[in-house]
Order: C-alpha cells, then structure tokens, then sequence
C-alpha cells in the first residue's frame, strides 16, 4: 500500500535529512515507527501524505507515485485516499464534531461517496463513527472547542477513518494525553482501522505502545542520512 | 466549491467580532461615499434646476453671474434697475413670445418678496421643465382686485404657517429696521406653491401692481414724513411701474437666442444685458465647483482608507488563522480552496459593509430629506449614484 524506494529529501537547499533504500507497509498493516525527537519522524510522514515531496526516488501510496503527480492532483489526490491525525488542534474550534468528522468527506467526492454507500447518508456515517469513538450524542452537535483534549483527538479519528481512506497516517496523536486515555484512543484506532481495512501508520517516540502493532519500525535504523551524520 | 462557502461562513462567525468592526467602518466608508456623492449631485441638481424654459434673462448691465444670482437664486441685489418701457419694448420684439418682469428688494421675515405678473406662474419652469403648480388657491388677479394677493412659496407657508386668507406685512428692504414695513398695507396670502427645491419656495409673490402700491407713500428708501396713503385709496393711483430689476424671455424659436441677445445688448433706450440661463449657471457652477471637487476627494480618500484597513484585518487574520489552514490542508484542501476561503470572507465582509453602508444612507436620505428641502431647498432623491 505504502511503498518507497531510495527516496531521497532535505529542506530548502541544505543537505539530505531522510535517505531511505526501502519501506514497505502492506495493506491493512499498521506500523509503528519510533526514534528520537529531530530525528524526521514527521517529515516522513509528509512525504508519505504527499505534503512533500522527495528530491529523488519514488513515494508510492495506494498504486500512485506522489513524486509523478502535479500539486491539484497531489491535493486531490491526498483527499480521496490519505486520513490524517496531528498531535493536537486537529478540529476546526468554532465547528461541530460531527461538521469535523464531516470535513474528511468535503474535499472528496470518492470518501463522500464510499461513506454515503457505507451509512446511506455522509452524516449518518459521522455518526456512527462518532459513536463508535465514544462521543456522546450531545456533544457530537456542539462546537468542538467545548470538547476535552482525548474527546478531540477521537473525534480527529473518526474524521480520518470517515469515507475509508487506504491509508490513516498518526503523527503522536497521543503526546497530549494522559496514560489511560492514550492507551484506550489506541486501541480504539487501531481496532477501527483493522474494522475499516485501512493501512495504519503511527509516529510515536512513546516505548510503551508498541506490543498492540503488527510491526515496529525505528526511523534512525532505516535512514542513511541519519547514519551519515551520526557517523 | 459552494460548499466551502458555509465553512467561510462558520470561520468568519467565529471572528465575528474582529469582522463586525471591518464591516462597520467598511459600512461607513460605503454611506460617506454615497451620501456625499448624493448631496453632491442634488445641489449640482437643484442648482441647475432653478430655472428652466426660460430662453434669456434681461437686466441692467452687470455681470452674467451677478445677474443670476439676484434675478434667480434671490442672492444679493441689483445696482441698476430697468425701466418699464424697455420692458414694453423688449415685448414686441418680433423673435420674443413673452416677457415676464420681476421686480424685487422687499422681503418678509427673512424671506425676499418678488414683484411680478401672474403670467408668471404659467411661463416659469423648472427642472425638467416642469411647471409651478398650485397646492391651495392660485395666483393673484392682474387687476384692483388682486392688488393685494400674495403667492406663497412652499417653504414660505410651511414655515410661518401660512394659510390661505392670512393676512402677512411686508417690509422694505432686508426688513433689518423694524419702523421701514408696509404694516399700513397688509397683503392677504391667495395662493400657495407646490414645493420644487428651487428658490421659488422660499420666495414671496405679489403683484407689480401691489408693489407699486406699498411705495406710493415713500421717497428714497423710506416712508414720507406726514403723507401716509391708507391702503383703499391707493388703488385710485395710476400703479403701473416705472421700473423693474429683471425680465425673464421667452423665444418663439430658440435659434433667434443670440440674435436677441445682441439686440437688447444694442437697445438705444438703456444699457441692458441678456444673458442665457444655462451658459450662466455653469459659469456659477464653476465657482461653486471647487466645493464640489474637495467633497469627492474626500470621500474618496475614505474608500481607500477604509479598503486599506480591510486587507490589513485579512492579513493579520491570516496569522492567527494559520492553525485553522493547516487542518484544512490536512483533509484535502488545495491553495485554492483556501484562496477562495479568504475571497469569500473579503466578499461577505465588503458586500455585508456596502449594503448596510447603502441603507444607512437611504435611511438619511429618507429621514432629512424633508428638512433639509425646507430648511436648504436641496431636495434629496433616492436614486442610484451616477458618473457625471
């Protein structure tokens, strides 16, 4: 699902800061992927959402190479088939939680659909997502700055799993919550994304989640760049 | 991208404060704007709607400007006079249709009072050519009867609140000595005018006849000592005036105007001039202009004033709205959306600050225009702005 290939990247005109022969994450896999602070973590993740885009080699998701795209196919492209969760501020404050879930359906009409075909209805689906991440029905039609910290990053869940993208990309959604709610909000992911049949990448520098993933991945083992300069 | 435009819409609610105030002072750039460029236009209206069908206005020789201002705008007064059988002569004229003298120097509480004809309330136009209408009584009679008939302005009546068969004295000059009136003939108010938002209004009408007759008993500007004309007894009189201040002319083509013009500007009898309405109300325009010029820079320096604080308000609303950009981009959105995200709220806010801007200055218009028609004799439309 997620393939790259001797992918080279470095920002503005310094020198490479990910150098990566290969990765490989098969459909429906999620990967956990640790390493130190700085280490590119979330720069991975970027080229991996097509945010950016390598110097060299190729970035593969879902059969398309984001390096071969233009930058309105890489938006629309990016839309139909990647879901998206930050550290936090993943809401739009002033909308509710169910117009948020509802956002990862508005710029593509493949989720729009898929979600409608799901639920009868994109609403419906938020919904029931929204249920299924265990927001109550109250609070799905307030405004999402009334909602606490690990009700927000549930309901960014449900807006990246909202429409089935292929592939759901993490970067520390976690890093804001507390122990017992982190590791409930992982295994509500986890298990909503095997439900779903998406593909799970996950950025954490957290040692402790990583028994509940099908494969654990350290960044700094699989960059050369990081090699070189440690070197 | 129609449906971005409910998410405009909930990001632009949620910094409604900060944006009411950008709508405010766009709304107020917006009224300026229009109310200035209204006014602007009704003066410039009214100004040239004082007087219309009117092919030539005769005087004594002055300038083209002061005779305008005295013989219609009733501002300032004349130095010389013209006599009656000018007048006369100018009438028979073969190119002339008609003649209307007017006579003034005479006021009434502040207002001035004219001597004339009643063939003056049926050749006089204004505006659009547009003729005097009543709204109660009608003009005085030309014979003893009518002697002391009055017509009343608009704003005259309205004001004072006169009505018909009031009784109303007239007094010499500006009116400024209390002694120097014609209480010993009072006038009786037979007709009133429709308004028209041109000095007309604000005018008092009364016969030469009348006028004639108020002056029997007085020599140099003041009232004779020991020779007092009760008012009955004047009409025994022979009131036909020897002079008047001005002649309005009408053509039987308007072709012959400047053919005319020479001939009085040649009249062997007096000096006299002629001069056209139009010609010298732009003349006066001009003058008045300068005015007119300064009004539009300054509302147009409030535009850019307040266009300026709009793209500030959106530029530094881009910084804090970076977060807010950065989910958008997250699920999907392209630059382009969030271009059109930011016309979108610029549009809202420019189109919501020009409406109420418009309203606001219909609402003034609607609400002052009747004073300001009373109390300036600008009348006030409600009407698109145009380009001249």
């Amino acid at each position: 699902m997620i393939e790259l290939t001797d992918v080279r990247f470095g920002y503005g005109s310094g020198g490479d800061c990910l150098d990566i022969a290969e990765l490989r994450v098969a459909a429906g896999e999620a990967v956990f992927l640790h390493g130190p602070s700085g280490c590119g973590k979330s720069t991975l993740l970027s080229l991996m959402a097509g945010v950016l885009v390598a110097r060299s080699g190729s970035v593969r998701v879902a059969g398309e190479d984001w390096t071969r795209l233009a930058g309105a196919r890489r938006d629309a492209f990016r839309a139909d088939h990647v879901g998206y969760l930050f550290q936090q501020f993943n809401l739009l404050p002033y909308l509710s939680a169910v117009d948020n879930v509802l956002l990862g359906c508005r710029f593509s009409r493949r989720r729009e659909m898929r979600a409608a075909a799901r639920d009868g209805s994109t609403a419906a689906s938020a919904e029931r997502l929204l249920e299924r991440v265990g927001i109550a029905a109250p609070a799905r039609a307030r405004p999402a700055r009334g909602l606490s910290v690990g009700q927000q990053q549930r309901v960014a869940a449900a807006r990246a799993l909202v429409g089935q993208p292929e592939v759901l990309i993490a970067d520390e959604p976690t890093s804001a919550l507390d122990a017992a709610v982190r590791d409930g909000f992982v295994d509500l992911l986890l298990a909503e994304c095997r439900a779903a049949g998406g593909t799970l990448v996950f950025v954490s520098h957290d040692r402790q989640l990583p028994q509940r993933f099908d494969r654990v991945l350290s960044l700094p083992s699989i960059n050369r760049a990081a090699a070189a300069v440690a070197a | 991208m129609r449906a971005l435009l409910p998410l405009a819409w909930a990001s632009a609610w949620n910094r409604r404060g900060t944006l009411a105030l950008v709508v405010l002072s766009i709304a107020l750039a917006a009224f300026l704007l229009l109310t200035l460029e209204r006014v602007r236009a009704d003066v410039r209206g009214n100004f040239t709607d004082a007087v219309s069908g009117t092919d030539l206005v005769v005087g004594a020789r002055t300038g083209a400007v002061q005779l305008m201002l005295y013989s219609v705008f009733r501002i300032g007064g004349a130095t010389n006079n013209i006599g009656m059988a000018s007048v006369e002569a100018l009438a028979k004229h073969r190119a002339v249709a008609w003649v209307v003298p007017i006579s003034l120097g005479d006021s009434h509480r502040g207002f001035p009072v004219m001597g004339t004809t009643p063939d003056y309330f049926a050749r006089f136009l204004y505006g659009d050519r547009q003729p005097l209408r009543f709204a109660a009584g009608g003009p005085f009679a030309d014979d003893l009867d009518g002697l002391y008939g009055a017509v009343l302005g608009g704003t005259v009546a309205e004001r004072l609140g006169y009505r018909l068969g009031d009784r109303l004295v007239l007094a010499h000059g500006t009116g400024a000595l209390a002694e120097n009136d014609h209480a010993d003939k009072p006038f009786t108010v037979v007709g009133v005018l429709a308004p028209t938002g041109t000095p007309v209004d604000r005018t008092v009408h009364i016969g030469l006849k009348g006028l004639e007759a108020i002056h029997l008993d007085w020599q140099g500007g003041a009232p004779l000592k020991g020779l007092a004309i009760p008012a009955e007894q004047a009409r025994k009189f022979d009131l036909t005036p020897k002079q008047v201040t001005a002649a309005l002319v009408g053509l039987k083509t308007r072709s012959a105007v400047f053919a005319v013009q020479r001939d009085i500007a040649g009249y062997a009898g007096e000096p006299l001039m002629a001069v056209l309405p139009g010609v010298a109300l732009d003349e006066l325009w001009q003058v008045v202009g300068t005015g007119e010029r300064a009004l539009l820079g300054v509302s147009a320096l409030v535009g850019i004033v307040s266009l300026a604080g709009l793209v500030a308000t959106v530029l530094a609303g881009l910084n804090e709205r970076r977060r807010e950009l950065a989910v958008l981009r997250a699920v999907g959105a392209a630059p382009r959306h969030m271009l059109w995200l930011l016309l979108a709220e610029g549009a809202i806010v420019t189109v919501l600050g020009v409406v109420l801007g418009a309203l606001a200055s219909v609402l003034l218009v609607f609400a002052v225009g009747p004073w300001v028609l009373s109390t300036y004799g600008v009348p006030l439309r409600l009407a698109a702005p145009t380009a001249s």
